[in-house]
């Protein structure tokens, strides 16, 4: 029964948002029904996704789940849809976040209900499509989708410089993206298939004769892409832009699930089908990773805005995860991994503290708040727990990746390592700095007195975010026994580049 | 015994009829909706004559699929019917018959009396039909000069605006300086040739390809279509000419006579197969991707900035007129003929909605009125972001797939740099269409703008090319597949051998 069943699995939580999503469309404006409908769609998917970590084979090589259709026949598109260790934890991250992000989003958003909720369960279909997709032209497809509920997102229902940034991040994806565009079609015509299986093989097999002239090329058509996306330093602006403009939900998503398409696609793609080129280009993009790290910390440390201290953070976090997956170490890329779920989830949960404050104050600026301890402490108590596993604290879900990718780092050169290590550091520097200013001493603006402490809902949003922190940190061998069949299948590849031993 | 053959081929036949049928129809009716125009009363007229003149359009579309199933050539070889011309048959007079719909309530907002313009509409697509039919360069040129002077008297329609006349003058001084052109390319042609017959000038041209008079002929001949699909550098008229006309015409304007004008590009340029033609076909689409997307950037008026992406769109289409050999030339005109339909559907589209939102006088055309649709009239501003995000290029739109497969026949050619031009080019596009779409999403309206319910014809014109763009977005395959068996009915070296034309003298010489 589970064997009929399992083709379609992945398809059913792809588009179970976007059912909901047309749905929502025929419905009439009565904002309560329709923030229910998207709640319950939302939690749906994610129960259905559930399916997936109980019945993953783990230890096995290879996709799994796997659906492949032809679709269009010229170009030979195929409906190839399956999943690994890699890409079943980040659809997890995204089921999991979007139901988080109706419930934050339930008071703040009160104009446009229906329209909101429509483009977030798009988003999470393009989302889950992206993580999905093994066929290059669909997963092109979905890339691209992101985008329009993103930005309508943002320009729609953020704050007050929105339309700028909405425009910033439409137009710097879009210019990346094409390139990817112009690569894959490359492929393609070389190949005759979109299919990231058989694209990958043949280029291992050596079978596209004008294939070593282009590749470096090839390699850096993806790697723009994914790279704006990440975001790499020096493709980085937009986000801080895109983050402080945003709505809650939208930033909650951005952070936690956009981003980690590009580092996402990095591992897939640059890796997957270019693994020479990757190799010969890792010194470069490690050190801009470490400068991502260093640059990304030391800006947030000075920021007087809270989302854009959490934004400059995540250019941190994220060069982390670019970091480990250019070691092209077991523990490196099992480290990227793991940090790309974890920043996910605290990242997320950092996002939805700074709205819940912003819908008390409307302002996101660190100045008007202190001690805010005392008249919000259930908060606080909150806030710290999320802060404390975004530094890294041990037993929380952030310092089992770093450690794992410096560890991993630290093999492929110890220098990078030591580098990236002091991203730890500085990473508790401007997080418990903020947290200090925020929420100790005293209530320095009798505004902040009257504040009222969190509400159900906005308790049922972050919470969760909490708990899987603390389970993530203490038995982090639940995502790591499948991610790492599935690293050592991206790594195959590199075996015969990397003399060095590839510690278990 | 050759005299009498000669003479039976000369009187038409009941099947040489049939291969021009929906030019008949198109014509009968363009008379019928001219004579009931003084008869019908003022009132009423409006409704009555684009009626008829729809129906007309779709008796005329039924007509082509009859005509389909006689394929062959007709009038002394002067017309060919295959599933080329058919493709683009069905094109112009789909185009037609949805721009007439979406006129009905354009017209009466305009206060403009309806009788010579749906007729003219009719007659101009007559010559478009012929456009795509005709394999016989004098004849191509009558039907290029019926389509143009029907639009030179559309794009004026508006008599009491002064923008209005003055489009309709530069369209027509330009324009017929640019046939003039076109014109002196099939003279010198002939003389080079002997023949203004296609397929005979394309064996005397392989079998004597290195001719300096060939390669002015096709470059003229280049100029008076470059003028009429605005592509560089012969674009200049394109933004005052769209500026001025009447929005429903401009949506006409931009994709009927262009995908008939590319139609006899595509047959002048494979078809003829004349060497040298490479770097000119190669620089004009350059010139106009990055011309017409650099132009449109700074633009407020939404007409005027739909005009300068239509000259990018003319140059995405010429990428894949420059291919040489003759796999890759395959490619290159389905691709071609994939991206003509697509741009169509959602220009045509894109247009309805400027002429509803223009109002009385198309005063409301700059982006500052377009500020806060999104609010205000969520049903056509969401269409209008569809057709705006299929000119981008997203995909599940036509104008993803038209661009993907022109872009990759041009790297299957090994135009990298062409393709590379061409996507940057797109890039920089998504940010004018954005700020449409921008306007009416992210922005509060600070102007009164009127907002009329949707009428009845418009909505079914919108609805018609949306389910087009869609069609060519999410199954693409048989359109393309058309385009492919058109491709090889184009190409000279397997046209059919069914005539005398293959009997011709100099093809027995090239033969050995």
């Amino acid at each position: 029964m589970n064997d009929a069943f399992s083709p379609y699995i992945v398809s059913l939580i792809t588009f179970a948002p976007l059912a909901g999503a047309l749905l929502l469309t025929i419905l009439p404006r009565r904002d309560r029904d329709i923030r229910v409908i998207a709640f319950l769609f939302s939690l749906a998917t994610f129960c259905l996704s559930l399916h997936l970590p109980v019945h993953f084979r783990r230890g096995l090589q290879g996709f799994q789940f796997e659906i492949d259709k032809p679709w269009i026949s010229s170009p030979n598109i195929h409906y190839h849809m399956a999943i690994d260790g890699i890409s079943m934890w980040l659809v997890l991250l995204t089921t999991f976040l979007t139901p988080l992000c109706v419930l934050i989003s339930w008071k703040s958003i009160h104009d446009r209900v229906k329209e909101f909720f429509i483009l977030l369960l798009i988003l999470e279909t393009a989302l889950i499509g992206v993580f999905t997709s093994l066929d290059l032209f669909l997963f092109y497809f979905f890339w691209e989708a992101t985008l329009i509920p993103m930005a309508l997102l943002i320009g729609v229902f953020g704050h007050d410089r929105k339309v700028y940034a909405a425009v910033k991040f439409f137009m710097y994806t879009m210019i990346a993206s094409v390139f990817m565009l112009a690569a894959i079609i490359w492929l393609y015509t070389q190949t005759g298939s979109f299919d990231f299986v058989i694209i990958r093989d043949q280029i291992a097999k050596g079978a596209i004769p004008n294939f070593p002239a282009a590749a470096q090329w090839l390699f850096l058509g993806f790697f723009l892409a994914f790279a704006v996306k990440v975001p790499l330093f020096p493709f980085h602006t937009w986000l801080p832009d895109a983050h402080v403009e945003a709505p809650t939900a939208g930033s909650v998503l951005l952070a936690g699930v956009l981003l980690k398409m590009g580092t996402y696609g990095m591992l897939r793609f640059n890796l997957g089908l270019f693994p020479e080129q990757a190799r010969h280009n890792a010194p470069w993009i490690m050190t801009l990773a470490l400068i991502g790290i260093i640059y990304g910390a030391l800006v947030a440390m000075v920021q007087p805005n809270m989302k854009k201290l959490i934004a400059y953070s995540s250019v941190s976090h994220l060069g982390f995860v670019v970091l480990g997956i250019f070691s092209f170490t077991q523990s490196g890329l099992n480290g990227a991994m793991f940090v790309m779920l974890a920043h996910g989830i605290s990242t997320g949960g950092l996002f939805m503290l700074a709205g819940i404050l912003h819908e008390r104050r409307h302002t996101y600026e660190i100045s008007e708040f202190g001690g805010l301890a005392s008249p919000m402490p259930v908060y606080a108590a909150s806030y710290l727990f999320i802060v404390l596993a975004s530094v890294g604290l041990p037993l929380l879900n952030g310092f089992v990746g770093e450690f794992l990718v410096l560890n991993g780092a630290f093999q492929a050169k110890p220098i990078y390592g030591i580098l990236g290590a002091t991203g730890v550091i500085w990473s508790a520097c401007y997080l418990l700095w903020m947290f200090q200013r925020v929420f100790y001493g005293k209530v320095t603006h009798p505004v902040n007195n009257g504040l009222a402490d969190m509400l159900g809902f906005e308790k049922a949003a972050v919470w969760p975010c909490a708990v899987a922190a603390l389970v993530m940190g203490v038995a982090p061998i639940l995502w790591l026994a499948a991610i790492d069949p599935a690293v050592h299948d991206v790594l195959m590849p590199f075996a015969q580049f990397i003399s060095k031993a590839v510690i278990q | 015994m050759m005299l009498p053959a000669l003479l039976l081929q000369a009187i038409p036949q009941t099947q040489d009829y049939v291969r021009i049928l929906p030019e008949l129809v198109l014509s009968i009716f363009g008379i019928v909706v001219m004579v009931l125009d003084p008869v019908v009363d003022e009132e009423k007229s409006q409704k009555t004559l684009g009626a008829i003149a729809f129906i007309g359009a779709v008796v005329a579309l039924i007509s082509t699929w009859y005509m389909a199933q006689s394929p062959g050539l007709a009038f002394s070889n002067t017309i060919r019917i295959d599933s080329f011309s058919i493709f683009f048959n069905f094109l112009v007079i789909a185009v037609a018959a949805v721009v007439i719909l979406s006129s009905f309530e354009y017209m009466a907002v305009q206060r403009i009396r309806a009788g010579e313009y749906y007729a003219l509409i009719l007659f101009g697509t007559v010559g478009m039909s012929l456009m795509s039919s005709a394999v016989e360069l004098v004849l191509i040129f009558i039907g290029l000069e019926i389509s143009s002077i029907s639009t030179y008297i559309l794009a004026g329609f508006r008599r009491n605006e002064a923008s209005s006349s003055e489009s309709s003058l530069k369209y027509f001084l330009l324009g017929s300086f640019a046939t003039a052109f076109f014109l002196y390319g099939v003279a010198l042609m002939f003389g080079a040739t002997g023949s203004t017959n296609i397929d005979i000038i394309s064996q005397r041209i392989a079998s004597s390809p290195t001719q300096v008079l060939i390669f002015t002929a096709m470059a003229l001949m280049f100029v008076g279509l470059g003028f009429k699909v605005a592509a560089a550098p012969f674009h200049i008229w394109t933004p005052d000419v769209y500026e001025g006309a009447p929005a429903p015409v401009v949506g006409f304007m931009s994709t009927a006579p262009k995908a008939a004008a590319f139609a006899v590009l595509l047959r002048v340029v494979f078809a003829i197969n004349a060497p040298g033609r490479f770097w000119f076909l190669w620089v004009a689409a350059a010139l106009s991707m990055t011309l017409g997307n650099v132009g449109a950037l700074v633009q407020s008026n939404v007409k005027r900035l739909l005009a300068y992406s239509s000259i990018a769109h003319a140059g995405y289409c010429l990428v894949a007129f420059a291919m040489t050999s003759p796999e890759s030339s395959a490619t290159g005109i389905s691709a071609a003929m994939f991206y003509t339909a697509s741009y169509a559907a959602m220009n045509v589209g894109a247009f309805a909605v400027v002429s509803h939102f223009g109002n009385a006088g198309e005063q409301y055309v700059t982006l500052e009125d377009y500020e806060g649709l999104g609010r205000s009239s969520p049903l056509l501003a969401a269409s209008l972001t569809f057709f705006l995000l299929s000119l981008i290029g997203i995909p599940i739109t036509g104008g993803f797939f038209a661009k993907f497969y022109v872009f990759s026949a041009a790297l299957r050619a090994n135009l990298i740099w062409l393709t590379l031009i061409g996507v940057a080019n797109s890039a920089i596009g998504a940010y004018y269409y954005l700020r449409i779409i921008v306007a009416m999403y992210m922005r509060e309206s600070r102007r009164e703008v009127p907002v009329t319910p949707i009428p009845f014809g418009l909505g079914l014109a919108l609805t018609l090319s949306m389910l087009a763009t869609l069609y060519l977005g999410v199954l693409p395959n048989r359109v393309l597949q058309i385009a492919q068996h058109s491709a090889q009915d184009l190409l000279p070296q397997s046209s059919p051998v069914n005539s005398n034309v293959a009997q011709s003298p100099s093809s027995a010489a090239a033969a050995p």
